[in-house]
Order: C-alpha cells, then sequence, then structure tokens
C-alpha cells in the first residue's frame, strides 16, 4: 500500500477553561479526543457529525491554525504535529482550508483580486505573466466573471463569494483541501452547484478531499469514504457504499434515518430514529461510549467499557459494543462484500415468522 | 440520491450587476464600502452643514494670519482710544463697528474678531494634536491587546482602567506649575500647546484604546484571518493588511468625536489658566477674561460662542459620520 498523504493519529485538542485573574484552568473542552484516520491521495473523505462534535476543530488542527494537545498529524511524510509556524510556512501551499461562512471569510475591505491574490502575497511567488493574471485564470477556473476583479465582495451572493473562497485556496495549487462545510451556509438550490464545482476541480487539478458535513446527504455525492464523529472521536469509518447501505453504529442508523429519500416506496420501509435529548457537553463527555446517553441499544457495559474502533468488515471500521448490519463472527468475509443482517446471530429468520 | 445535489449545475449563479455580453470593460470597478458610505452622507443633510461648519473653521484656524491682515487689527495690540477711561468699558457699550467686528474688549481694547480667529488655531491645533495622539496610543494597544491576548491583554486593559480613573485634571494643574517656561528644549507657547497636547492626549486614548480592542476581538474570529493565516501570514501582516482596514471607520468616528471634547478639555484647562499663557488668545482664556466683565456680556458671547459652535458641529458630522459607516451601530 502506498503512503497515506495525510495521517491522523490519535489526534487530541482540549480548548482549557481558564478562571479569574491567574487563569487558573478549571476544566478543558474536548473538541477533539483521539481522532485517527488517513487520507490517501486522490480520495475524497466525509467528515461527518452534528454541530459541536469537534469538525472544525479537526479541520483548523490539521491546517496548524491551531495546537494540538496530543496525538500526531503527519502530511506526505513529515511530522507537522508541532512544526514552528516558521517551518509551516511552506507546507502551507500543500493543505488549504475551505471555511465554512462565505461572509465572514472574504475580507469586505478588500477586492476579488486582492483576496485571490493574497496566497502569492503572502507566500511571496512570483508568476510568469504576473498576480493579476494568475487571479483570473482561477477566478475563470471556479466560474466566476475575470472582470470581477476590483469589486468588493458585498456586491457577490453567497455562492458566488463561496466560489471566490474556493478561488483562494486553488491558488497555490494545494495537494490537500480542508473544505468545512462549504455549502452549509448556501441556498439549497446553489449548493448543487458548489459540489460540483469542487468535483470538476479535483478531476482536473488532481485534488484531495476532506469535506466536512453535518449531515450525510451532502457527502455522499462526493465521497469515497466516511467517518462519522460523535462528541470529539470518529464511531464509523468506512468506503461510501458499506455506510450508506449497511450502517452499523445506532448514532450512523439515526444519522441516516434523517436524510430524505426521494422514493416514497423505500421511504416507508425505514422509520425514522429520533435521538432523545440533547448532545452532551464535550466539557464533561459521558464515560465508556460517548453514546450511551442516547443510544436505544445501549446496555450496562456501554457506560463501563470504551468500544475500540474495530475493523468488522473489510474497509468498515466501527467503535460500538452492539453493533447494527454486523457479519456474523467469524463470518468477517474474504469478500468484505455480502453482509449478513445479523442482529441476533446467524439465526436472523427466526423472529420475523410472525405472519 | 439526495435531491439537491442532482440539480444540474450551471456554471454561476447570476452576477451581480448584469453586464451587457459584447461590451467589454476593461476592467469593472466595484464600489468599495468606502464609497457607498460617502453616498448615504452625503444625504444626511445635518451631517453634511456640520461637516462644512468644520472644513469652515479648519479654514480660518490655517489661514488665521490672512484674515486678521484684511482688517489689520493684531490679536495682541492695544487700543486705549477706543476704552473710556473712567468706566474701562468701551466707549459706546460694546466698541462693535465695521472696524471691529465683534467690538473690543473693555480696559485694552484688543480687537476681539482678531482674538477670536488667532483662538480658532490654539483651540484646534491642540484638539487635533491630542486626538491624534490618543488615536495612535489607544489604536496600537487596542488592537496588541485583542490580538495577542493573555498577559498582554491584562497588562494593557488594567492600565486602561488606571489612566481612566486618573484625576487628569488635577494632574494637568499639578503639571503646568511644575513645568517651567523653558524646558524640554521648548519655550513659550510651542512649549505650552505641547504639554497641553500632551495631557490630553495621553489620558484619552483608553477610550479609544477600549473600542479598538473590542472591535479588535471580534475581527479575530472572522474567518478571513483563519485564511491569511493558513496561507502563512505573520501576525503583522494580519494586523496591518487584514484587520486595521477594518477599523478606519471606527477610527474616523470616534476621533471626529473625540475633537469637540478636547476642544472643550482646552478651553477648560485655559480657563483655569493652565493652558497657553496670555497674552496668546484662546478661547477657554477669553471666557476667563469675560467673567471678570460679567456686567458686558457681549465679551462672553462671541468665545462661548465659538466653542459652542465647534463643538456642535464636530459632533454632528460624527453622528452622520457613523451612521453612514456603519448604519448597525445605532
Ligand atoms: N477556541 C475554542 N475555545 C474553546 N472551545 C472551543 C473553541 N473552538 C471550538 N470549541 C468547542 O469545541 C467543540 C467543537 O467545536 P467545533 O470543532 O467548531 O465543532 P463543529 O465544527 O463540529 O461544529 C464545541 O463544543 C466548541 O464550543
Ligand atoms: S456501544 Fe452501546 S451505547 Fe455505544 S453505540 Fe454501541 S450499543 Fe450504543
Ligand atoms: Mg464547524
Amino acid at each position: 500500500m502506498t503512503d497515506p498523504l495525510l495521517s491522523v493519529q490519535n489526534l487530541q485538542k482540549h480548548f482549557p477553561i481558564t478562571k479569574g485573574l491567574l487563569k487558573r484552568q478549571v476544566g478543558a473542552v474536548k473538541a477533539v479526543d483521539g481522532v485517527s484516520f488517513d487520507v490517501v491521495k486522490g480520495e475524497t473523505i466525509g467528515l461527518v457529525g452534528e454541530s459541536g462534535c469537534g469538525k472544525t476543530t479537526t479541520g483548523r488542527l490539521i491546517t496548524r491554525l491551531i495546537e494540538p494537545t496530543g496525538g500526531k498529524i503527519v502530511f506526505e511524510g513529515h511530522d507537522i504535529t508541532h512544526a514552528s509556524q516558521g517551518r509551516m510556512r511552506p507546507l502551507r501551499r500543500d493543505v488549504q482550508m475551505i471555511f465554512q461562512d462565505p461572509y465572514s471569510s472574504l475580507n469586505p475591505r478588500h477586492t476579488v483580486g486582492a483576496i485571490v491574490g493574497a496566497p502569492f502575497r503572502i507566500q511571496g511567488i512570483k508568476t510568469e505573466q504576473g498576480t493579476k493574471k494568475a487571479v483570473q485564470e482561477i477566478l475563470e477556473l471556479v466560474g466566476l466573471n475575470p472582470e470581477h476583479y476590483n469589486r468588493y465582495p458585498h456586491e457577490f451572493s453567497g455562492g458566488q463569494r463561496q466560489r471566490i473562497g474556493i478561488a483562494r485556496t486553488l491558488a497555490l495549487k494545494p495537494k490537500l483541501i480542508i473544505a468545512d462545510e462549504p455549502v452549509s451556509a448556501l441556498d439549497v438550490s446553489i449548493q448543487a452547484q458548489v459540489v460540483n464545482l469542487l468535483e470538476d476541480l479535483q478531476n482536473e487539478l488532481d485534488l484531495t478531499y476532506v469535506v466536512i458535513a453535518h449531515d450525510l446527504s451532502v457527502v455522499r455525492h462526493i465521497s469515497d469514504r466516511v467517518a462519522v464523529m460523535y462528541l470529539g472521536k470518529i464511531v464509523e469509518l468506512a468506503d461510501r457504499k458499506s455506510l450508506y447501505e449497511s450502517p452499523m453504529h445506532p448514532y450512523t442508523n439515526a444519522l441516516l434515518s434523517a436524510v430524505p429519500i426521494p422514493d416514497p416506496k423505500r421511504r416507508k420501509e425505514r422509520e425514522r430514529i429520533r435521538l432523545q435529548g440533547d448532545v452532551p457537553s464535550p466539557l464533561n463527555p459521558p464515560p465508556a461510549c460517548r453514546f450511551h446517553t442516547r443510544c436505544w441499544k445501549a446496555q450496562e457495559i456501554c457506560s463501563q467499557v470504551e468500544p475500540p474502533l474495530l475493523a468488522l468488515a473489510t474497509g468498515h471500521q466501527v467503535a460500538c459494543h452492539f453493533p447494527e448490519n454486523a457479519p456474523a463472527p467469524g463470518a468477517v468475509s474474504t469478500t468484505g462484500e455480502g453482509l449478513v443482517t445479523a442482529d441476533g446471530g446467524p439465526a436472523a429468520g427466526d423472529g420475523t415468522a410472525a405472519e | 440520491m439526495t435531491a439537491p445535489l442532482d440539480v444540474p449545475a450551471t456554471p454561476t449563479d447570476p452576477a451581480p450587476v448584469p453586464t451587457v455580453a459584447g461590451v467589454s470593460a476593461t476592467a469593472i470597478q466595484g464600489r468599495s464600502l468606502g464609497q457607498i458610505a460617502w453616498m448615504r452622507l452625503k444625504r444626511d443633510k445635518i451631517a453634511i452643514a456640520g461637516g462644512l461648519v468644520v472644513i469652515f473653521l479648519i479654514l480660518v484656524a490655517v489661514f488665521a494670519p490672512l484674515i486678521v491682515g484684511l482688517f489689520g487689527h493684531d490679536p495682541i495690540q492695544f487700543n486705549s482710544d477706543l476704552i473710556d477711561s473712567s468706566t474701562m468699558a468701551p466707549k459706546d457699550g460694546t466698541g462693535i463697528s465695521a472696524e471691529h467686528l465683534f467690538g473690543v474688549e473693555p480696559v485694552n481694547g484688543r480687537d476681539i474678531f482678531s482674538r477670536i480667529v488667532y483662538g480658532a488655531r490654539i483651540s484646534l491645533l491642540i484638539a487635533f494634536l491630542a486626538t491624534l495622539l490618543s488615536v495612535v496610543i489607544g489604536t496600537l494597544l487596542g488592537v496588541t491587546a485583542a490580538y495577542f491576548g493573555g498577559l498582554v491583554d491584562s497588562i494593557i486593559s488594567k492600565t486602561m482602567d488606571v489612566f481612566l480613573a486618573f484625576p487628569i485634571l488635577v494632574f494637568a494643574m499639578a503639571l503646568a506649575g511644575i513645568i517651567p517656561d523653558d524646558a524640554f528644549g521648548l519655550t513659550g507657547d510651542t512649549l505650552r500647546v505641547a504639554l497641553l497636547v500632551f495631557v490630553i492626549g495621553f489620558f484619552n486614548w483608553p477610550y479609544i484604546g477600549r473600542i479598538i480592542r473590542g472591535q479588535t476581538l471580534s475581527l479575530r474570529e472572522r474567518e478571513f484571518v483563519d485564511a491569511a493565516r493558513s496561507l502563512g501570514a505573520r501576525g503583522s501582516y494580519v494586523i496591518f493588511r487584514e484587520i486595521l482596514p477594518n477599523l478606519v471607520a471606527p477610527i474616523l468616528i470616534y476621533a471626529t468625536l473625540l475633537i469637540p471634547t478636547n476642544v472643550v478639555f482646552e478651553a477648560s484647562l485655559s480657563f483655569l489658566g493652565v493652558g497657553v499663557r496670555p497674552p496668546t488668545p484662546t478661547w477657554g482664556g477669553m471666557l476667563s477674561d469675560a467673567v471678570r466683565f460679567y456686567t458686558m456680556p457681549y465679551f462672553m458671547l462671541f468665545p462661548g460662542m465659538a466653542i459652542f459652535i465647534t463643538v456642535l458641529a464636530f459632533n454632528l458630522f460624527g453622528d452622520g459620520l457613523r451612521d453612514a459607516l456603519d448604519p448597525k451601530a445605532r
């Protein structure tokens, strides 16, 4: 197997909570608490979870906007976990971030030309035909009028602003792009355009994506693999197909049931799972399985022993004591396909003879 | 498949302003927020009136020697011939004439118009310079405190509290008493002006500093700061290129509103006799003289009106500027 482009190992970020004049630490928000995944060159990995589960923090850690509390970040074989700002500077060309809010991510006092040209200025890069020409080419690439070079962000719609933001991340021809909820602030009608743009750019420029989203519908279209996060941890990580067709973690099932199904016949088959209660505070997360306060399958062991993230099928990792759709013990087949619905083990036919 | 993603893609959502096909403008110039603010300001008649008066006052101050030269009355020249030597009042009560537009002072007969015109110089010069000093210190420390946070912020914020609690009037009076007529290589009016600028400007910076600190705290959280940092920008780039341009509006607004406060401050200090020394004309000093001649109210009227009009004009203009630059601020 080739080395991954990015490898995140047991990554942690605890934001200290301090009190008083002396800044005594009284607690910590465990925003990211032991996240591990690899990103292979050319793939798109979706990072999904409810708001507040630590997705943005993960992105800000990988781009080294903030300092990790623990764990390791390896990019192209370089350990950048605690790389100084000076050492990071040249690497920053390769790892870029698309921000969530197209209103806050563009400086209202700068023209489009200045915004998209900033990467060249900051990195001290001279282009052959001059920065202006380079910027205009990128604007064209993302579907904007290159003549809008001298305009200000407030003259553009949300979708166009997000394109300006995308243009800025593309300026330095990065290898890896972290897209933090790139369409969640946009009208539903233009979300598809921006998602399609990201896809086209990936093909054209050979990009690798980590796409963050708060529900499973947006990333379904573009992800090769999907990681589901809950309260600072990854609870399930699988190929797109297995994750959407045979989700194993109860939380993933709950998230999937919230995704609208266009086909009414199939919609009937599936019950909507409503999660009870709110997401617990990351300040004081539940012990062992963090989902046990809301899980309908929870048993005593769930609040006592933390379920490790295990590969239960080929390319399908899940952290749960009682996974759904799990292959029968020993049935972790060589093919990895043909997963048996095995709630009660192999005797699946038993209880269904009701008719 | 999820519904929203199956919409066929079109290259762009509609352009903000329809551009006529075929007409190839070499560069389409956008309207900056500053230009939009100017359009808003132009519609605010009261603010424009205030602004015109402000410009008029500045012109008067700048061209004071020319204006006074036109009438030919030096502001410190005595005109004893116009004074009734028994009552010490001007012979016709005020001395107002085509020669002396605002009349003459009791006792020594100095031309009040010339003194008001020259007074504008001292008044505005000190108010502007003191404001400039406050703005520079306040902006630098406010941005530094907010951007770096932590201990730096604690120290600067506490310093602001100390300055705001400082009895500045007492300090100014004490300072005026201690400083000799010749200090720091300066003498006479120059020394007094420098002292006043220092006292007024140095103790007023926390007002601006607090506002700038608050604004920077919120700007710092904006994603464009993260964007610059993720591109490898250093702290100085972020502060000067990303944050400061967004602070121009609040700086302009609060500087405009601080000027009239400083005009009053300077007048108060001169009134108390710790300002620029006689015979150099200042509005506060003239008011102080006029108090002794309260039976001749015309003497008090002109410096009083000058201060009043100046303060009002700057405030009206500043308020309009705030509405135009930041419509949400109210
Ligand atoms: N700078 C910070 N200081 C303290 N807490 C933070 C900070 N940034 C994020 N958090 C907390 O960390 C948790 C995860 O936040 P975030 O990564 O933004 O979640 P998401 O992007 O998944 O919505 C939240 O509880 C949030 O309040
Ligand atoms: S470990 Fe237990 S509580 Fe956690 S998800 Fe699985 S069944 Fe639910
Ligand atoms: Mg987020």
